[in-house]
């Protein structure tokens, strides 16, 4: 999964995301006095920006490639599924994170 | 701590090593990543002094790694980082009176977890009494993550370079967005949204310039508003003091934050909406 792009693709990224992002924390504390709150229904919907993006970023990564008990019980999605076991009793990254490897390693070795 | 630092900027200091548990495998992460989809060690950790929004290097690192078209890399940047609009919104009168170059500076460094630690602190000042000293509080915190970050992502893309493919240290980017992804789950609008964005991600997932992506995200949104106005979710009405709850809890050092920034009070703290960092 290495990426072809080249070192001026990568940078543009890095930059271009860079200042988007500074833009995005700097914007209301310098513009404080202009305008103080994010409009109402902007506030409504990044309550469900997180849930939906993450969402859409990470489920494609554990779909399984066909319909067979093999792809369903790939080392993938046996560790995937442990993570969000810990995610959920822990709400912790370094306990999803252990559970997902140890899942995706045991899940190789058994399978 | 060496007493010649100011007392408000040791207690930073202080309040944010118990978060450190959470942020430093993140961080090691955020190393191992860049280094497995193929970036060189430099823009690995360029990213996190540039960017420095976990989970928003997470989503640029995975995504490059399958060529995604580069204005989608982008725009899913922006997308993960909107939720500091809101962070930035609430804390930015406590900022009022700095000047314009240490506001930036403060601004650069805006976090999920400073955010919430600090606007715990300046909010709890006006019950005890007290005056933290802006924004030396602040920059305790938001300068410890900093550092930590910085240091992780370095250890991360060493180790990453070192250790055979067979761990399959990648794999680990998808379980910390699952990490933030379930905390974020907490009520049914954001489960709806979080089933429909990955209904159609996946539906779409062979489409060029990650359209799946995108309108799964977009579509996401659109259909927690409308579980969300059905009535479904049981909301809390917002009160508007300004204050985001506890904000804290102490336990895990990524979703701590309320990013309910305005509304306080209507969950628990536990259940925080996250948004990683």
């Amino acid at each position: 999964m290495a990426t072809s792009y080249g070192p001026l693709s990568v940078w543009a990224v890095i930059v271009a995301g860079g200042l988007a992002t500074f833009a995005i924390r700097l914007s209301f504390i310098h513009l404080f006095g202009r305008v103080d709150e994010v409009p109402g229904w902007l506030e409504r919907a990044l309550v469900y920006v997180p849930a939906a993006v993450l969402a859409a970023l990470v489920v494609p990564d554990f779909t399984p490639a066909g319909a067979t008990i093999g792809a369903l019980v790939s080392p993938e999605i046996v560790g995937g599924a442990a993570a969000v076991a810990a995610a959920w009793q822990t709400e912790d990254v370094l306990w999803t994170v252990a559970a997902g490897m140890a899942g995706l390693h045991l899940a190789r070795f058994l399978l | 701590m060496d007493s010649r630092f100011p007392p408000d900027l040791r207690a930073g200091v202080r309040d944010t090593l118990p978060l450190l548990l959470g942020i430093v495998p993140f961080a090691l992460v955020a190393g191992v990543a860049g280094v497995e989809a193929g970036l060189t060690p430099l823009q690995t950790a360029g990213l996190s002094v540039v960017v420095f929004a976990g989970a928003s290097q997470l989503a640029a690192i995975e995504l490059l790694g399958q060529d995604a078209a580069l204005g989608v890399v982008v725009l899913t940047v922006v997308v993960v980082n909107l939720r500091m609009l809101m962070y930035s919104a609430s804390i930015a009168p406590y900022f009022r009176d700095l000047s314009a170059r240490v506001r930036a500076g403060c601004a650069y460094l805006l976090t999920d977890q400073a955010y919430a630690l600090a606007l715990a602190r300046y909010a709890s000042d006006r019950d005890r009494e007290g005056t933290t000293r802006r924004p030396y509080y602040y920059l305790g915190v938001a300068l410890t993550l900093w550092v930590v970050w910085q240091v992780g992502t370095v250890v991360g893309v060493v180790f990453g370079a070192a250790v055979p493919d067979g761990w399959r240290l990648g794999f680990a980017v998808p379980l910390v967005f699952l990490a933030l992804l379930v905390p974020a789950v907490s009520d049914a609008p954001s489960l709806a949204a979080a089933l429909v964005a990955a209904a159609v991600a996946v539906a779409g997932a062979g489409l060029p310039f990650n359209a799946g992506l995108i309108v799964g995200a977009v579509g996401g949104v659109a259909t927690g508003i409308a579980v969300d106005e059905a009535g479904l979710g049981a909301a809390g009405e917002g009160d508007d003091d300004g204050i985001g709850g506890d904000g804290v809890d102490g336990n895990d050092g990524v979703d701590s934050d309320d990013t309910d920034a305005d509304g306080g009070g209507d969950h628990d703290g536990q259940s925080d909406r996250a948004g990683g960092r």
